[in-house]
C-alpha cells in the first residue's frame, strides 16, 4: 500500500510525515524545506504502508521540474491513496491543489492541518459541506501535536481499498480555474468569527519595522551567537582534556614516534576533531537555528535584508547562509538549498565559505588582535565583507540572474515544539557525522603518515612560490595545508613550524596580518568542502575552493602592500 | 502588453505604486515568463492584492493575497500591473 503525502509549501506535510515516520524529513517554518521525495515503511493503523512526503507545490501545472516530477509520481500505478494535506487558514489559496489532485482519479483524502490556528484565528470551516461538495473525505487535522493523525490514516486505508472513486470530473480545469473555485468554495464554507487581534500583525510590527526590525534583528543575531559561543567555551576544554586522556590511554602501548602509533595518533586527532567541532559548536547552533526557523522568522530577516542582497547579486533569501557562516561553514552551505536557482546557490555558497567562521575568529584573534591590538582584528574582518561583498558582484555579473527576484512566502509565526528542533537539530548533525567526520578522519591518518615519513616538509617546497610572493616564511606552508582539516590547526601549528609561541619574536606584524587574511579567505575545511560536494556537486566543490585560494593571495597581497606603505 | 503609463489611466498601475493598504486587483505582468513563476506561489490574475508592508531601502513589498502574506521583490513589483478598484 503507498500513501503519497502533498500539500501547498509550509502546510505542515513533512511534519505529518516525521509523526509517522520518526524524523526523516527536513521541516521548517519557510516554503520549499522538503526539495527530494522522503519515502518510508511506517506501520499505522496496525498496517505496513509506504508513505511518501512530495515537495510543496502551490500546482502542479506551471511547470517546475519538481511540479512535474511530483504529478509524474502520483500518476504512476503505485499510488493507491494521496493525502492531501491543506493548511486550514488559507483554504482559499489550499483548495486549488485538491481540484488538480481530483483529476488524477485516484482515491483522494483532504487533510485540514492547523486546526488549532484556524480556531485561534477565529475561522470556522465547515469540513462536511466541503466533504459533500468535492466528494472526497475531509479530516480535521493538528499534525505538531499528533492530533487526528491516527484517524487520518484509517479513513486514508478504507480510501484505497474502495474500489470506486465518486470525485466530481473536472477534467479539463485549468489552474486558473481551479484557483478561482478554491477561493469560491473557501468562501462558501469558511465563516470567519470574531477574529482575535492577530498575533502576527503586532508582531510583525515590531519585527519588520523600518528601524526597529533591524535593531531587533542585531539583537537577536548577537545573542544567537554570544549563546552558541558561550555553550562552547564552556564545553571544548573539557571534551578536548578528556580526548588528550583517551589519546594518552591508547598510545601508552606503542613506542612513541613508531608507525602505528603515529597512525593511530593521527586517527583519533581526527576523530577529536569531529568531536570537537560538532558538540561545542554545531549543536547549540542547529538547535538555535531551529528554533528561529520554527518561529518563523527567518523569512522575516529575509524581507529586511533583501534590499542590501540585491547589491551583492542576491536575493533575501541568501541571507541565512551568511549568518550561519560566521558560526561554521558547514550549516551555511547545508542552507543554501532553501535557494531555487542553482545560479543562486553557487553564489551564497561561495560567498558563505569566505565567512570566518568560529575556527578562523580563534586565529585572527589569537595572532591579530593579540599582538596587535583589537583594532587590527575589526579591520580585517571589515576587509572581509568588503572582499566578500566584491566577490558578489563580480560572481553576480558573471552569473546573469535568470530569476525574476525575490518572492518569499511570510509563514505565520509558530510556536515550536521542543521534539521538532531537537530532531532537526540531529537529522543535520547526522549529515555531518555522516559525510564530513570520516573525511576528517581518514585526512588525519594520511597526514600523521606524512609526518612519520617526513614528506610534511613537500609542502612547504609546494606551496614556496605563494608563501615567497606574500613574503611569509617557508615553514607556514605545513601549517597551512595542516589548517584545511581544521582551521585553528593553521594556528595551532604555526608555532610548531616555527619552533616558538611567542610570535611576535618570529614573524613581522605585516607577516602576521598577511597570514591570518590568508587563512581568514583560502579554501573551507575539509568537511565545507565534503557539503560542497554533496549540496552542489564536485565541480561546483573544485571551483570554489580555486576561487578562494585566488581571492586569499589578492586579498593577502593587498594587505602586505597597505602595510608596507 | 504595451508600456503602462507610470500614472494610473484607466485605473491601472503598477504594484510597486500602489500606496499602502490599498485593495487592488492583479491585473496582468509585463513579463510574460513571470506569470507561471508567480502561479507557483499561488498568485494569479484576478487576484485581491494588498500592500500591507514596505522594507526600507528599497527592499520588498509584503504583500496580502488570500489569506497569505507573500513577499515580492521591486524589481517584480514594478513588473505586475493591477487594477484600483
Amino acid at each position: 500500500m503507498k500513501v503519497a503525502l502533498i500539500g501547498l509549501p509550509n502546510c505542515g506535510k513533512s511534519t505529518l510525515f516525521n509523526q509517522v515516520a520518526g524524523y526523516k524529513a527536513e521541516t521548517g517554518n519557510f516554503s520549499g524545506t522538503t526539495v527530494k521525495f522522503t519515502e518510508s515503511r511506517v506501520r499505522v493503523a496496525g498496517e505496513v504502508i509506504d508513505l511518501v512526503d512530495l515537495p510543496g507545490a502551490y500546482t502542479l501545472q506551471s511547470g517546475s521540474p519538481a511540479e512535474l516530477e511530483a504529478a509524474r509520481y502520483m500518476d504512476s500505478q503505485n499510488v493507491d491513496v494521496i493525502v492531501n494535506v491543506a493548511d486550514s487558514t488559507q483554504l482559499a489559496s489550499a483548495l486549488s491543489l485538491t481540484f488538480e489532485l481530483m483529476q488524477f482519479n485516484k482515491p483522494l483524502i483532504l487533510a485540514l492541518n492547523m486546526m488549532d490556528e484556524a480556531a485561534r484565528m477565529g475561522l470556522h470551516i465547515d469540513g462536511e459541506g466541503l466533504a459533500q461538495e468535492l466528494g472526497i473525505p475531509v479530516l480535521p487535522l493538528v499534525a505538531s501535536k499528533g492530533r487526528g493523525v491516527k484517524g487520518l490514516f484509517v479513513k486514508a486505508l478504507e480510501q484505497a481499498r474502495k474500489k470506486e472513486n465518486k470525485t466530481r470530473n473536472i477534467m479539463d480545469w485549468t489552474a486558473e480555474a481551479s484557483h478561482r473555485q478554491s477561493i469560491e468554495l473557501a468562501k462558501k464554507f469558511v465563516k470567519q468569527g470574531e477574529r482575535f487581534s492577530s498575533m502576527r500583525d503586532r508582531l510583525d510590527d515590531i519585527l519588520l519595522h523600518p528601524i526597529w526590525g533591524y535593531v531587533l534583528l542585531l539583537s537577536v543575531l548577537l545573542l544567537f551567537f554570544q549563546a552558541v559561543y558561550g555553550i562552547g567555551k564552556l564545553t571544548e576544554p573539557p571534551l578536548l582534556a578528556f580526548f588528550n586522556l583517551i589519546t594518552n590511554i591508547a598510545l601508552a602501548p606503542f613506542t612513541q614516534g613508531s608507525l602505528v602509533s603515529q597512525l593511530l595518533l593521527g586517527i583519533l586527532q581526527g576523530i577529536a576533531a569531529g568531536v570537537a567541532i560538532v558538540l561545542p559548536y554545531l549543536l547549540p547552533f542547529l538547535l538555535g537555528l531551529g528554533l528561529l526557523e520554527d518561529i518563523g522568522y527567518l523569512p522575516r530577516i529575509a524581507f529586511l535584508m533583501d534590499a542590501l542582497m540585491h547589491r551583492i547579486g542576491l536575493h533575501g533569501k541568501a541571507i541565512v547562509p551568511f549568518i550561519l557562516g560566521y558560526g561554521c561553514n558547514v550549516p551555511a552551505v547545508m542552507s543554501t538549498r532553501t535557494l531555487e536557482e542553482p545560479r543562486d546557490r553557487y553564489i551564497a555558497a561561495a560567498l558563505a565559505t569566505l565567512v570566518p567562521c568560529a575556527a578562523r575568529l580563534a586565529v585572527v584573534f589569537g595572532l591579530v588582535a593579540y599582538y596587535l591590538g583589537s583594532l587590527a582584528a575589526l579591520g580585517l574582518y571589515l576587509l572581509n565583507i568588503l572582499v566578500i561583498a566584491l566577490t558578489g558582484r563580480i560572481l553576480s555579473n558573471l552569473l546573469p540572474d535568470v530569476a525574476p527576484g525575490l518572492i518569499l512566502e511570510m509563514p505565520t509565526y509558530r510556536v515550536p515544539t521542543l521534539k521538532n528542533v531537537f530532531n532537526k537539530a540531529w537529522f543535520r548533525l547526522r549529515e555531518f557525522v555522516v559525510e564530513a567526520w570520516p573525511l576528517l578522519i581518514a585526512g588525519s591518518a594520511v597526514l600523521a603518515l606524512l609526518n612519520y615519513f617526513q614528506l610534511a616538509y613537500i609542502f612547504n617546497y609546494l606551496v614556496r612560490p605563494f608563501t615567497w610572493m606574500m613574503g611569509l616564511p617557508a615553514e607556514v606552508g605545513v601549517p597551512l595545508i595542516f589548517g584545511i582539516l581544521r582551521k585553528e590547526l593553521s594556528l595551532v601549528m604555526l608555532s610548531q613550524a616555527l619552533g616558538s609561541t611567542n610570535f611576535a619574536a618570529v614573524l613581522s606584524p605585516t607577516q602576521m596580518v598577511v597570514y591570518a587574511t590568508f587563512v581568514m579567505f583560502y579554501l573551507p575545511c575539509l568537511a565545507t568542502l565534503a557539503v560542497l560536494r554533496r549540496e552542489l556537486g564536485t565541480k561546483a566543490m573544485l571551483s570554489i575552493s580555486a576561487l578562494t585560494i585566488f581571492i586569499a593571495f589578492v586579498a593577502a597581497m593587498f594587505v602586505r602592500g597597505v602595510m608596507l606603505l | 502588453m504595451p508600456n503602462v503609463p507610470r500614472s494610473h489611466i484607466n485605473g491601472l498601475m503598477k504594484l510597486l505604486n500602489v500606496p499602502l493598504n490599498t485593495q487592488v486587483k492583479f491585473f496582468s505582468v509585463v513579463d510574460a515568463s513571470l506569470i507561471a513563476k508567480l502561479n507557483q506561489y499561488g498568485l494569479y490574475q484576478g487576484d485581491s492584492l494588498c500592500v500591507v508592508r514596505v522594507a526600507p531601502l528599497g527592499g520588498p513589498l509584503l504583500v496580502q493575497v488570500n489569506g497569505r502574506e507573500i513577499a515580492l521583490g521591486r524589481d517584480i513589483a514594478e513588473k505586475i500591473i493591477v487594477e484600483i478598484k
